[in-house]
Protein backbone atom coordinates (compact mmCIF):
# COMPACT_ATOMS: atom_id res chain seq x y z
CA UNK A 1 0.00 0.00 0.00
CA UNK A 2 3.09 2.63 0.94
CA UNK A 3 4.23 1.94 -2.26
CA UNK A 4 1.52 2.11 -4.64
CA UNK A 5 1.21 5.91 -2.65
CA UNK A 6 4.90 6.92 -3.39
CA UNK A 7 3.82 5.40 -6.72
CA UNK A 8 0.70 8.11 -7.61
CA UNK A 9 2.55 10.89 -5.76
CA UNK A 10 5.57 10.52 -7.52
CA UNK A 11 3.67 10.34 -10.97
CA UNK A 12 1.46 13.41 -10.01
CA UNK A 13 3.64 16.27 -10.99
CA UNK A 14 4.78 13.99 -14.45
CA UNK A 15 1.33 14.35 -15.52
CA UNK A 16 0.59 17.28 -14.90
CA UNK A 17 3.74 17.99 -16.91
CA UNK A 18 1.78 15.68 -19.23
CA UNK A 19 -1.26 17.55 -19.49
CA UNK A 20 -0.24 20.55 -20.12
CA UNK A 21 2.72 19.45 -22.95
CA UNK A 22 0.92 16.78 -24.84
CA UNK A 23 -1.68 17.38 -24.19
CA UNK A 24 -2.62 21.41 -23.45
CA UNK A 25 -6.17 21.63 -24.38
CA UNK A 26 -8.70 23.65 -22.94
CA UNK A 27 -6.33 23.64 -19.83
CA UNK A 28 -6.86 26.67 -17.51
CA UNK A 29 -3.57 28.88 -17.39
CA UNK A 30 -4.97 31.45 -14.68
CA UNK A 31 -3.00 31.36 -11.17
CA UNK A 32 -5.85 33.06 -9.33
CA UNK A 33 -7.88 30.75 -6.68
CA UNK A 34 -11.39 31.35 -7.69
CA UNK A 35 -14.76 30.59 -5.74
CA UNK A 36 -16.48 27.92 -7.78
CA UNK A 37 -19.31 30.37 -8.82
CA UNK A 38 -16.82 32.29 -10.78
CA UNK A 39 -17.55 29.49 -12.96
CA UNK A 40 -20.85 30.75 -13.92
CA UNK A 41 -19.43 33.04 -16.48
CA UNK A 42 -18.28 29.79 -18.56
CA UNK A 43 -21.79 28.37 -18.29
CA UNK A 44 -23.54 31.13 -19.70
CA UNK A 45 -21.10 31.48 -22.45
CA UNK A 46 -21.43 27.60 -22.92
CA UNK A 47 -25.21 28.55 -23.16
CA UNK A 48 -24.59 31.26 -25.74
CA UNK A 49 -21.92 28.58 -27.76
CA UNK A 50 -24.94 25.36 -27.69
CA UNK A 51 -27.49 27.90 -29.13
CA UNK A 52 -24.96 28.78 -31.91
CA UNK A 53 -24.47 25.31 -32.18
CA UNK A 54 -28.08 24.25 -32.75
CA UNK A 55 -29.30 26.99 -34.80
CA UNK A 56 -26.44 26.59 -37.61
CA UNK A 57 -27.51 22.71 -37.54
CA UNK A 58 -23.49 21.92 -36.84
CA UNK A 59 -24.59 19.49 -34.10
CA UNK A 60 -27.33 17.43 -37.24
CA UNK A 61 -25.92 14.33 -38.42
CA UNK A 62 -27.38 15.26 -41.96
CA UNK A 63 -24.90 17.95 -42.05
CA UNK A 64 -21.73 15.57 -40.97
CA UNK A 65 -22.77 13.30 -43.52
CA UNK A 66 -23.15 16.22 -46.50
CA UNK A 67 -19.60 17.84 -45.52
CA UNK A 68 -18.16 13.90 -45.68
CA UNK A 69 -19.74 13.69 -49.19
CA UNK A 70 -19.14 17.25 -50.35
CA UNK A 71 -22.48 18.05 -50.64
CA UNK A 72 -22.33 21.13 -48.64
CA UNK A 73 -20.19 23.98 -48.18
CA UNK A 74 -22.19 24.64 -44.70
CA UNK A 75 -19.48 23.19 -42.67
CA UNK A 76 -16.77 24.13 -44.05
CA UNK A 77 -17.87 27.48 -44.14
CA UNK A 78 -18.41 27.19 -39.98
CA UNK A 79 -15.09 26.09 -39.60
CA UNK A 80 -13.01 27.73 -41.93
CA UNK A 81 -14.80 31.16 -40.86
CA UNK A 82 -14.14 29.77 -36.96
CA UNK A 83 -10.50 29.60 -37.78
CA UNK A 84 -10.06 32.65 -39.44
CA UNK A 85 -11.66 34.64 -36.35
CA UNK A 86 -9.93 32.45 -34.35
CA UNK A 87 -6.69 33.20 -35.88
CA UNK A 88 -6.89 37.14 -36.36
CA UNK A 89 -8.02 36.70 -32.58
CA UNK A 90 -5.18 35.22 -30.86
CA UNK A 91 -2.87 37.94 -33.76
CA UNK A 92 -4.59 40.72 -31.64
CA UNK A 93 -3.90 39.22 -27.88
CA UNK A 94 -0.25 38.66 -28.81
CA UNK A 95 0.75 42.07 -31.01
CA UNK A 96 -1.47 43.99 -28.37
CA UNK A 97 -0.71 42.26 -25.55
CA UNK A 98 -3.39 41.82 -24.34
CA UNK A 99 -4.36 40.78 -20.73
CA UNK A 100 -7.36 39.10 -19.05
CA UNK A 101 -9.98 40.78 -17.13
CA UNK A 102 -8.09 40.38 -14.17
CA UNK A 103 -5.09 41.58 -15.61
CA UNK A 104 -3.15 38.55 -16.14
CA UNK A 105 -0.79 37.70 -18.83
CA UNK A 106 -2.79 35.28 -21.31
CA UNK A 107 -0.35 32.04 -21.91
CA UNK A 108 -0.51 30.00 -25.23
CA UNK A 109 1.43 26.54 -25.56
CA UNK A 110 3.14 25.16 -28.39
CA UNK A 111 2.16 21.61 -29.26
CA UNK A 112 4.51 18.82 -30.01
CA UNK A 113 3.71 16.19 -32.81
CA UNK A 114 3.05 12.64 -31.88
CA UNK A 115 1.70 9.81 -33.86
CA UNK A 116 -1.05 9.88 -31.75
CA UNK A 117 -2.72 12.95 -33.54
CA UNK A 118 -2.60 10.52 -37.26
CA UNK A 119 -3.44 7.38 -35.23
CA UNK A 120 -6.37 9.07 -32.69
CA UNK A 121 -7.08 11.68 -35.47
CA UNK A 122 -8.30 8.90 -38.09
CA UNK A 123 -10.19 7.08 -35.56
CA UNK A 124 -11.76 10.21 -34.25
CA UNK A 125 -12.61 10.68 -38.27
CA UNK A 126 -13.97 7.39 -38.10
CA UNK A 127 -16.37 7.88 -35.18
CA UNK A 128 -17.36 11.68 -36.09
CA UNK A 129 -18.62 10.47 -39.67
CA UNK A 130 -20.79 7.69 -37.75
CA UNK A 131 -22.16 9.26 -34.69
CA UNK A 132 -22.29 13.01 -36.82
CA UNK A 133 -20.88 14.75 -33.60
CA UNK A 134 -17.46 15.87 -32.30
CA UNK A 135 -17.99 16.07 -28.50
CA UNK A 136 -19.33 19.62 -28.28
CA UNK A 137 -22.43 18.70 -30.10
CA UNK A 138 -23.04 15.85 -28.38
CA UNK A 139 -24.24 17.70 -25.13
CA UNK A 140 -26.14 20.08 -27.57
CA UNK A 141 -27.95 17.15 -29.50
CA UNK A 142 -28.87 15.60 -26.03
CA UNK A 143 -30.61 18.91 -25.27
CA UNK A 144 -32.32 19.59 -27.93
CA UNK A 145 -34.76 16.05 -26.82
CA UNK A 146 -32.52 13.44 -28.84
CA UNK A 147 -32.33 11.61 -25.54
CA UNK A 148 -30.37 8.12 -26.50
CA UNK A 149 -27.44 10.32 -27.35
CA UNK A 150 -26.57 9.75 -23.77
CA UNK A 151 -25.72 6.49 -24.75
CA UNK A 152 -23.07 7.53 -27.14
CA UNK A 153 -21.87 9.79 -24.45
CA UNK A 154 -21.29 7.37 -22.00
CA UNK A 155 -19.73 5.71 -24.59
CA UNK A 156 -17.48 8.30 -25.67
CA UNK A 157 -16.34 8.52 -21.67
CA UNK A 158 -15.58 4.91 -21.80
CA UNK A 159 -13.60 5.43 -24.89
CA UNK A 160 -11.27 8.39 -23.47
CA UNK A 161 -11.16 6.00 -20.49
CA UNK A 162 -9.66 3.11 -22.26
CA UNK A 163 -7.50 5.05 -23.57
CA UNK A 164 -5.89 6.34 -20.28
CA UNK A 165 -6.03 3.13 -19.38
CA UNK A 166 -3.60 1.45 -22.76
CA UNK A 167 -1.93 4.66 -23.01
CA UNK A 168 1.57 3.46 -22.32
CA UNK A 169 1.21 0.40 -25.23
CA UNK A 170 0.12 2.46 -27.72
CA UNK A 171 2.06 4.15 -30.39
CA UNK A 172 3.25 7.70 -30.15
CA UNK B 1 -41.86 38.62 -40.84
CA UNK B 2 -41.73 38.91 -37.12
CA UNK B 3 -38.14 38.74 -34.93
CA UNK B 4 -38.59 35.13 -33.52
CA UNK B 5 -40.02 34.07 -37.09
CA UNK B 6 -37.15 35.35 -38.42
CA UNK B 7 -34.77 34.16 -35.92
CA UNK B 8 -35.87 30.39 -36.24
CA UNK B 9 -34.64 30.32 -39.65
CA UNK B 10 -31.78 27.77 -39.51
CA UNK B 11 -28.40 30.21 -38.96
CA UNK B 12 -26.23 30.62 -42.09
CA UNK B 13 -22.58 29.51 -41.88
CA UNK B 14 -21.42 33.31 -42.30
CA UNK B 15 -23.28 33.72 -38.65
CA UNK B 16 -22.46 30.78 -37.10
CA UNK B 17 -18.67 30.53 -37.99
CA UNK B 18 -16.98 33.65 -37.00
CA UNK B 19 -19.53 33.67 -33.26
CA UNK B 20 -17.57 30.29 -32.40
CA UNK B 21 -14.33 31.44 -33.05
CA UNK B 22 -15.27 34.37 -31.15
CA UNK B 23 -15.51 31.94 -28.55
CA UNK B 24 -11.43 31.45 -28.66
CA UNK B 25 -10.43 35.16 -27.37
CA UNK B 26 -13.35 35.25 -24.83
CA UNK B 27 -12.10 32.16 -23.36
CA UNK B 28 -8.92 33.75 -23.14
CA UNK B 29 -9.68 37.24 -21.91
CA UNK B 30 -12.12 35.60 -19.20
CA UNK B 31 -9.56 33.65 -17.04
CA UNK B 32 -6.86 32.37 -19.48
CA UNK B 33 -8.54 29.55 -20.92
CA UNK B 34 -7.84 27.47 -23.89
CA UNK B 35 -10.91 26.45 -25.93
CA UNK B 36 -11.38 22.81 -26.17
CA UNK B 37 -14.15 20.47 -25.01
CA UNK B 38 -13.08 16.86 -25.47
CA UNK B 39 -10.85 17.22 -22.34
CA UNK B 40 -14.40 17.33 -20.33
CA UNK B 41 -14.86 13.67 -20.94
CA UNK B 42 -11.21 13.49 -19.67
CA UNK B 43 -11.99 14.82 -16.59
CA UNK B 44 -15.44 13.09 -15.96
CA UNK B 45 -12.70 10.04 -15.96
CA UNK B 46 -10.35 11.96 -13.38
CA UNK B 47 -13.65 12.91 -10.66
CA UNK B 48 -15.59 9.26 -11.14
CA UNK B 49 -13.61 6.45 -12.18
CA UNK B 50 -9.49 7.39 -11.68
CA UNK B 51 -8.54 4.16 -10.96
CA UNK B 52 -5.03 4.81 -10.08
CA UNK B 53 -4.65 4.92 -13.77
CA UNK B 54 -1.84 7.95 -13.88
CA UNK B 55 -3.69 9.43 -17.03
CA UNK B 56 -6.24 10.71 -14.77
CA UNK B 57 -4.22 11.59 -11.90
CA UNK B 58 -4.47 15.49 -12.15
CA UNK B 59 -5.91 18.03 -10.04
CA UNK B 60 -9.85 17.79 -12.10
CA UNK B 61 -10.97 20.40 -10.14
CA UNK B 62 -8.62 23.01 -11.30
CA UNK B 63 -10.40 22.21 -14.62
CA UNK B 64 -13.89 22.50 -13.72
CA UNK B 65 -14.75 25.93 -15.68
CA UNK B 66 -14.78 23.45 -18.50
CA UNK B 67 -17.25 21.14 -16.95
CA UNK B 68 -19.77 24.39 -16.73
CA UNK B 69 -19.02 25.12 -20.08
CA UNK B 70 -20.36 21.38 -21.47
CA UNK B 71 -23.37 21.95 -19.04
CA UNK B 72 -24.00 25.08 -20.77
CA UNK B 73 -23.92 23.49 -24.10
CA UNK B 74 -26.55 21.18 -23.43
CA UNK B 75 -28.92 24.14 -21.57
CA UNK B 76 -27.89 25.91 -25.23
CA UNK B 77 -29.81 22.50 -26.42
CA UNK B 78 -32.77 22.62 -24.36
CA UNK B 79 -33.13 26.49 -24.80
CA UNK B 80 -33.09 26.14 -28.49
CA UNK B 81 -35.52 23.41 -28.42
CA UNK B 82 -38.21 25.22 -26.39
CA UNK B 83 -37.69 28.59 -27.74
CA UNK B 84 -36.44 28.74 -30.99
CA UNK B 85 -37.35 26.08 -32.75
CA UNK B 86 -37.49 25.27 -36.88
CA UNK B 87 -40.83 24.21 -37.15
CA UNK B 88 -39.69 23.06 -41.00
CA UNK B 89 -37.72 19.60 -41.48
CA UNK B 90 -34.54 19.58 -42.08
CA UNK B 91 -33.17 20.74 -45.46
CA UNK B 92 -30.44 18.12 -46.91
CA UNK B 93 -28.73 17.68 -49.98
CA UNK B 94 -30.78 15.67 -52.72
CA UNK B 95 -28.34 12.96 -53.01
CA UNK B 96 -27.93 12.55 -49.70
CA UNK B 97 -32.08 11.83 -48.99
CA UNK B 98 -32.44 10.01 -52.14
CA UNK B 99 -29.39 7.78 -50.67
CA UNK B 100 -30.92 7.68 -46.86
CA UNK B 101 -34.28 6.79 -48.15
CA UNK B 102 -32.09 3.50 -49.38
CA UNK B 103 -31.59 2.72 -45.92
CA UNK B 104 -35.07 3.49 -44.43
CA UNK B 105 -34.01 7.15 -42.87
CA UNK B 106 -37.03 9.19 -44.22
CA UNK B 107 -37.48 11.36 -41.10
CA UNK B 108 -36.07 14.83 -41.06
CA UNK B 109 -37.96 16.15 -37.98
CA UNK B 110 -34.96 16.12 -36.03
CA UNK B 111 -31.60 17.49 -36.53
CA UNK B 112 -30.19 13.69 -35.52
CA UNK B 113 -32.43 10.82 -38.01
CA UNK B 114 -34.56 9.50 -35.41
CA UNK B 115 -34.52 6.12 -37.42
CA UNK B 116 -31.48 5.38 -36.81
CA UNK B 117 -30.55 7.04 -33.32
CA UNK B 118 -33.88 6.25 -31.05
CA UNK B 119 -33.94 3.81 -28.01
CA UNK B 120 -35.07 0.68 -29.74
CA UNK B 121 -32.64 0.62 -31.71
CA UNK B 122 -30.21 0.54 -29.50
CA UNK B 123 -30.28 -3.30 -29.13
CA UNK B 124 -29.98 -3.76 -33.37
CA UNK B 125 -26.76 -4.47 -34.71
CA UNK B 126 -27.08 -1.08 -36.47
CA UNK B 127 -28.05 1.04 -34.13
CA UNK B 128 -25.74 -1.07 -31.54
CA UNK B 129 -22.71 0.21 -34.04
CA UNK B 130 -23.68 3.74 -34.65
CA UNK B 131 -24.32 4.83 -31.07
CA UNK B 132 -22.42 2.20 -28.95
CA UNK B 133 -19.07 1.73 -31.13
CA UNK B 134 -19.32 5.52 -32.78
CA UNK B 135 -18.79 7.02 -29.40
CA UNK B 136 -16.05 4.48 -28.68
CA UNK B 137 -14.45 6.10 -31.53
CA UNK B 138 -15.24 9.16 -30.63
CA UNK B 139 -13.80 9.27 -26.87
CA UNK B 140 -11.18 6.74 -27.76
CA UNK B 141 -10.06 8.80 -30.90
CA UNK B 142 -10.17 12.72 -29.44
CA UNK B 143 -8.15 11.83 -26.80
CA UNK B 144 -5.60 9.71 -28.55
CA UNK B 145 -5.37 12.72 -30.93
CA UNK B 146 -5.23 15.35 -28.06
CA UNK B 147 -8.10 17.04 -29.07
CA UNK B 148 -11.29 17.06 -30.76
CA UNK B 149 -12.32 19.64 -33.18
CA UNK B 150 -12.71 22.70 -31.28
CA UNK B 151 -9.34 22.06 -29.56
CA UNK B 152 -7.39 20.99 -32.78
CA UNK B 153 -9.10 22.22 -35.90
CA UNK B 154 -10.19 26.13 -34.08
CA UNK B 155 -8.20 26.65 -31.08
CA UNK B 156 -4.79 24.92 -32.36
CA UNK B 157 -5.01 26.11 -35.91
CA UNK B 158 -5.72 29.47 -34.94
CA UNK B 159 -2.46 29.52 -32.73
CA UNK B 160 -0.52 28.04 -35.90
CA UNK B 161 0.19 24.63 -34.64
CA UNK B 162 1.52 22.43 -37.32
CA UNK B 163 0.58 19.11 -34.90
CA UNK B 164 -3.40 20.53 -34.54
CA UNK B 165 -2.71 20.95 -38.68
CA UNK B 166 -2.15 17.50 -39.10
CA UNK B 167 -4.66 16.29 -36.75
CA UNK B 168 -7.38 18.10 -38.42
CA UNK B 169 -6.53 16.31 -42.04
CA UNK B 170 -6.57 13.15 -39.95
CA UNK B 171 -10.04 13.45 -38.65
CA UNK B 172 -11.21 14.56 -42.01
CA UNK B 173 -9.67 11.54 -44.06
CA UNK B 174 -10.81 9.55 -41.23
CA UNK B 175 -14.59 11.11 -41.95
CA UNK B 176 -14.37 10.79 -45.16
CA UNK B 177 -13.21 7.30 -45.68
CA UNK B 178 -15.79 6.04 -42.71
CA UNK B 179 -18.68 8.03 -44.65
CA UNK B 180 -17.95 7.00 -48.37
CA UNK B 181 -16.52 3.62 -48.01
CA UNK B 182 -17.25 1.84 -44.91
CA UNK B 183 -20.74 3.77 -43.55
CA UNK B 184 -23.00 2.34 -46.50
CA UNK B 185 -22.72 -0.78 -45.01
CA UNK B 186 -23.22 -0.36 -41.89
CA UNK B 187 -26.51 1.84 -42.58
CA UNK B 188 -27.67 -1.20 -44.45
CA UNK B 189 -27.38 -3.77 -41.66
Amino acid sequence: MSTNTTFVEAKTPNTDFEVRSLDTMCVNDTKRQEPWYSNIKYLVLGVIFGIVFTKAEVISWFRIQEMFRLQSFHMYGVIGSAIAVGMLSIFIIKRFNIKTIHGEKIEFHDKKFNKGQIYGGLIFGFGWAITGACPGPLFAQIGTGATVIIVTLISAIAGTWIYGKFRDKLPH
Amino acid sequence: MNFIEWIKQPWPWYVAGPLIGLTVPTLLIMGNKSFGISSSLRHVCAACFPSKIPFFQYDWKKELWNMFFVVGILLGGILTAAFLWNPEPIQVHANLANELSGYGITNYTGLVPVDVFNWPALFTLRGFIMMVAGGLLVGFGTRYAGGCTSGHAIMGISNLQMPSLIATCCFMAGGFIMANLVLPFILSL
